[in-house]
């Protein structure tokens, strides 16, 4: 007889386990959409964003440019802005680099004198057409995308540039860059 | 004085804490662990209260969002009664807990206390460090400013280098696509809940074991831990040669929690508080982001790896290194526990220590990069150009409008990223310094895009009036055998 009402006793905390084991599992499986939600499909983030008329650009310069990022919150303050290096080359052919280094993303200078991308971090250098001089960065300078519009120079941003993210960035890209 | 007793026995019938705690304090330890090596894990409980404290006082005021953080910092600094106080005494009291937690560790070690049966007081203690490490990072974090975003920067370039997934960790990272708001909300929950409520519970745990496996007892060569007689020995001692912990070993802890608070408040006053630096603006460029003090090794490491490394380092060694300290008191879990018996012990302390030593020193003054404030090169020193034909002058007019010394010393300014030049005349022959320009190479860009013909001649004359007076010009086998050949017209050493 004891025995019969441990044994459903039993079953009834295991009963109460599995029950509460379900609703746990029923409202936390969504939850961690919420905890993902940062993450979207490649180029979500992006769209094309002007960097402003042909004119504030002379030929065979590069400038800093600031732009604002499209998608931002109003609390983002000064980080909503961003900025890139405008290389034009001539006529309507430019470089829109990145000005987070390819190494570990801190801001390239562009000294004109010595026609050098230099970071101040860990002592990676670029040449002007953003290609590798020397450091420890693996690769050239990301790269946006750009287009021409209403004599308007537009460039494809949005996201922070990384090697995880560098093939879309790459796009303009010459195969032989020099 | 009746009514306290009546309080405190009203109290005590029902909260019945008396007696765990009587036998907690009063507990026997082994004599010989009442001793001065045994104070900093006390010490850095003792900070880590410090710090949820003035943690609590500063979350009052700060303001987690992107737009409005530094304000709040800058208003904590200058407006707020003593807010630049308690932000000193956070800043430093992270400081010292993350010395003395790493001093308590390599004592520990040192002492063989990961032995049996205090392994998992070790692990836990293991993921302590880790979490004090982590609240010493979000807590740079937090302090939004230039170092801070660009901190955050360096923290998603690592994670993108993750295979596969690196994109997705970089977006779950900064809680979207760019360092912003979400990135500085995200950073105060771990900062403020995530790690600060997990390490309570670990702490909790860790002393609990301390408390229940008792205090490692001073190692002796020769005494040899093994699972099968070590709790009867080390009970053994306790009852032969122990004393009780309170007070016998409690007053040393209780005076250097004491000195350790107080050297706390003197930085914090001497020192002030840190940063907040340059507001967080990404089109702000004109900066040398650099981490604190406690992070500077890592930013020199990754100065100094070759680029075909860096990813598998970054990626594979902190794995290896945290799996191996989980490990550790399951390879060597028992025997030995002094260190006069375990070099290799001491010798990994040593060479981590001299590691982290010299590492931390280069990192003040980063030698791998070059000199970014210049606005233009420094004037080549007059002394150097006193005798120099047109050419050589041209040639160090070129030197300097190159912004060559961003990265060479002469006369001892300049960067340091590549050799000094003072001397480079005797190292390298005009042919070498001509290539060496144009071609770049050993971590020298190529100049032949950026120089005309006429200014690497007149710049590779210039270099080549460089050397000691009492060292020769170098010279190829070739130019020397044409001298030779010729020897009275010119004597060697002169141009």
């Amino acid at each position: 007889m004891s025995d019969e009402k441990t044994l459903s006793r039993r079953t009834l905390m295991k009963l109460g386990l599995l029950l509460n084991g379900l609703v746990a599992i029923a409202i936390a499986t969504p939850i961690v959409g919420y905890l993902l939600s940062p993450v979207k499909r490649k180029g979500a983030y992006k769209s094309w964003v002007s960097l402003g008329p042909l004119e504030t650009f002379p030929e065979s310069q590069t400038r800093l440019v600031d732009f604002e990022n499209p998608s931002t919150n109003p609390w983002d303050g000064q980080t909503a802005k961003a900025a890139c290096w405008v290389r034009h080359q001539q006529g309507d052919k430019f470089q829109v680099f990145a000005i987070n280094c390819a190494h570990l993303g801190c801001p390239v200078r562009w000294f004109p004198q010595s026609g050098l991308f230099m970071c101040p971090c860990h002592g990676g250098v670029y040449y002007e057409d953003g290609s590798r001089a020397s450091g420890p960065p693996e690769r050239g300078l990301f790269e946006y995308a750009y287009k021409i519009e209403d004599g308007q120079l537009h460039i494809d941003a949005g996201q922070m540039p990384t090697l995880s993210n560098e093939a879309m960035l790459g796009k303009g890209k010459s195969p032989c860059a020099g | 004085m009746r009514w306290l007793k009546q309080v405190y026995d009203w109290v005590e019938r029902r909260v019945q804490l008396e007696g765990p705690i009587k036998d907690a304090v009063l507990h026997p330890v082994p004599r010989n662990t009442a001793s001065w090596w045994y104070v900093f894990g006390s010490a850095s409980f003792t900070l880590l209260f410090l710090q949820i404290a003035t943690g609590i006082l500063l979350a009052i005021v700060y303001v987690p969002s992107a737009g409005n953080a530094w304000n709040s910092l800058d208003l904590l600094n200058h407006h707020l009664t003593l807010g630049w106080f308690l932000r000193a005494m956070h800043g430093w009291g992270s400081n010292f807990m993350v010395a003395v937690v790493l001093i308590h560790m390599a004592q520990v070690f040192l002492f063989g206390a990961y032995k049996f049966p205090r392994e998992l007081t070790w692990i836990l203690g293991v993921f302590l460090l880790l979490m004090t490490l982590g609240m010493a990072f979000t807590g740079q974090v937090l302090r939004f400013d230039q170092d801070a975003y660009w901190g955050l920067g360096i923290g998603a370039s690592i994670l993108s280098r993750v295979p596969l997934i690196g994109g997705q960790l970089v977006h779950m990272m900064l809680g979207g696509p760019i360092i912003a708001g979400a990135t500085l909300s995200r950073f105060f929950a771990i900062h403020v809940f995530i790690i600060p409520g997990t390490m309570l519970i670990f702490v909790a745990l860790h002393v609990w074991m301390v408390l229940k496996l008792g205090i490692n007892d001073w190692p002796m060569p020769g005494r040899i831990v093994r699972r099968e007689t070590y709790m009867q020995e080390y009970h053994d001692l306790t009852k032969k040669d122990g004393v009780p912990f309170v007070p016998d070993a409690f007053w040393k802890d209780l005076l250097f929690s004491g000195m350790i608070m107080l050297a706390v408040a003197i930085c914090a006053v001497w020192f002030g508080p840190y940063g907040p630096s340059g507001q967080p603006d990404p089109t702000i460029i004109q900066t040398a982001p650099k981490p604190d003090f406690f992070f500077l090794w890592l930013y020199a490491v990754l100065s100094y790896l070759p680029p075909s490394l860096e990813t598998p380092f970054i990626l594979i060694v902190p794995v290896v290194a945290i799996a191996l300290l989980v490990a550790l008191p399951f390879i060597a879990g028992q025997g030995e526990k002094s260190w006069h018996r375990r070099p290799v012990a001491v010798l990994s302390v040593t060479i981590l220590a001299v590691g982290w030593a010299v590492l931390t020193h280069l990192a003040t003054f980063t030698p791998w990069s070059p000199e970014m404030e210049a606005w233009s090169g420094d004037p080549v020193p007059a002394k150097m150009v006193q005798r120099a034909t047109p050419l050589e002058r041209q040639g160090a007019v070129v030197f300097q409008a190159k912004q060559c010394r961003n990265c060479h010393q002469l006369g001892g300014t300049g960067g340091q990223r590549g050799p000094a030049l003072d001397a480079v005349a005797a190292r390298l022959t005009e042919d070498q310094l001509i290539r060496q320009v144009i071609q770049g190479g050993g971590n020298m860009p190529a100049y032949g895009n950026n120089l005309s013909p006429a200014e690497v001649t007149a710049l590779v004359h210039f270099l080549d009036t460089l050397h000691p007076p009492d060292e020769q010009r170098a010279r190829d086998a070739s130019q020397q055998a044409l001298e030779t050949a010729d020897p009275p017209k010119s004597p060697a050493g002169q141009r």
